[in-house]
């Protein structure tokens, strides 16, 4: 059975079907994402302190302009195509894949890094944030009282500034030893941290599973998606065009959440 | 195809890298605007999102093509900012006392 209107425009919409689909899709996106940003609006509006300086801008702005590279590569592809010009949609969809691939990588290399940044506070009450030696991740107290490492310490390299944020980046303290008569409580900065980092996991998670979404269907375009070029063009120009819309809709969500997470 | 319609998409081309210039543009003035000092942090919130709904509108106009698309994706769109902006003004009704807590 044939899909109907996959290429030809239904005269009542003078749309092809996929595209009022994708745009239907997209719709429930922004509902989606809008309760998400409103969330956040909500928990920083009621929040005593909000903080800034926890996340690396340089590394923010890096990602910024990849996801943007990513959206011209992904309108060229399209493009090349309508030019009849398969090598080149390759060319360009390739780069596309390898975009999407090098934003995730540095997004988990942004996650490890919080997972590897430590909040304590010692039985005397002082509180400190740094990195344990070796960076493990994601300790708790409880790894401290290891039957396996008895007696045994670990070194704790406090932030400079000594607060969360001011000192995320900046250099080190002198470093003490923590073991686990003189800890008590020891947690990574995860969502479980603060509500700005449970915000930030939740927004920017959900984001990199889209990435992750688009770039597998890019990938299945570029690779086996890609032989119905040979026997239905229009429609394959069809399917990277809606495939396009939605990658742009992800870009367009990183443009928002570049500067209320990294900046402001 | 015909000349006419290659002609169409190189000129598009054109304009589809004028946007990613602009683009990159927009990302290096929201990152130096951030730094500077406005004179309230709600200023700079300001600016920030002000700068971001331009970049906005350069990929869903040109990349996205919404600059020139058919009756019905404008209802869609329509109908999804109405409820998208209901979402918003929510949370800024009930959080009135914080929020012009800001402007004084």
């Amino acid at each position: 059975m044939d899909i109907p209107h996959t290429v030809e425009a239904r005269p009542d919409t003078g749309l092809y079907n996929a595209k009022v689909g994708i745009w239907l899709f997209l719709a429930s996106e922004v509902m989606l994402f809008g309760a998400l940003f409103s969330s956040y609006i909500l928990l920083r509006v009621g929040a005593e302190a909000w903080p800034h300086g926890l996340l690396s801008v340089p590394i923010g702005t890096f990602n910024t302009v990849v996801l943007i590279t990513s959206s011209i590569t992904v309108v060229l592809a399209w493009a090349s195509l309508k030019l009849g010009d398969l090598s080149r949609f390759k060319l360009y969809q390739g780069c596309t894949v390898l975009l999407a691939l090098t934003f995730v990588a540095v997004k988990s290399f942004e996650y490890r890094d919080k997972f590897t940044h430590y909040y304590v506070r010692l039985q005397d009450g002082t509180e400190l944030n740094g990195h344990l030696a070796g960076n493990p991740l994601n300790w708790t107290a409880a790894n401290l009282a290891d039957t396996n490492r008895v007696g045994a310490s670990i070194t704790f390299h406090p932030d400079a500034a000594g607060g969360e944020g001011e000192g995320a980046h900046g250099g080190h303290a002198e470093p003490i030893e923590l073991t686990a008569a003189n800890v008590a409580k020891l947690e990574s900065w995860g969502p479980w941290r603060s509500t700005y980092l449970a915000i930030y996991f939740t927004l920017t998670g959900l984001h990199a599973l889209h990435v992750i979404g688009g770039a597998l269907v890019i990938a299945y375009l570029w690779g086996p998606g890609s032989r119905m070029w040979r026997s239905d063009p229009e429609r394959f120009t069809n399917r990277v065009e809606v495939c396009g819309l939605f990658w742009h809709f992800v870009d367009l969500v990183w443009i928002f959440l570049f500067p209320v997470l990294y900046l402001l | 195809m015909s000349e006419h319609h290659a002609h169409e998409i190189r000129q598009a081309t054109r304009k589809y890298i004028y946007v990613f210039l602009a683009l990159l543009l927009g990302t290096v003035i929201t990152v130096v605007a951030a730094y500077v000092p406005f004179g309230s942090r709600s200023l700079n919130v300001a600016v920030a999102l002000l700068i971001a709904s331009a970049k906005a509108f350069l990929v869903a106009g040109f990349f996205m093509h919404l600059i020139s698309e058919k009756k019905l994706i404008y209802g869609l769109l329509g109908a999804t900012g109405f409820f998208f902006a209901g979402l918003m003004f929510l949370i800024v009704w009930s959080n009135a006392d914080q929020f012009l807590s800001i402007f004084r």
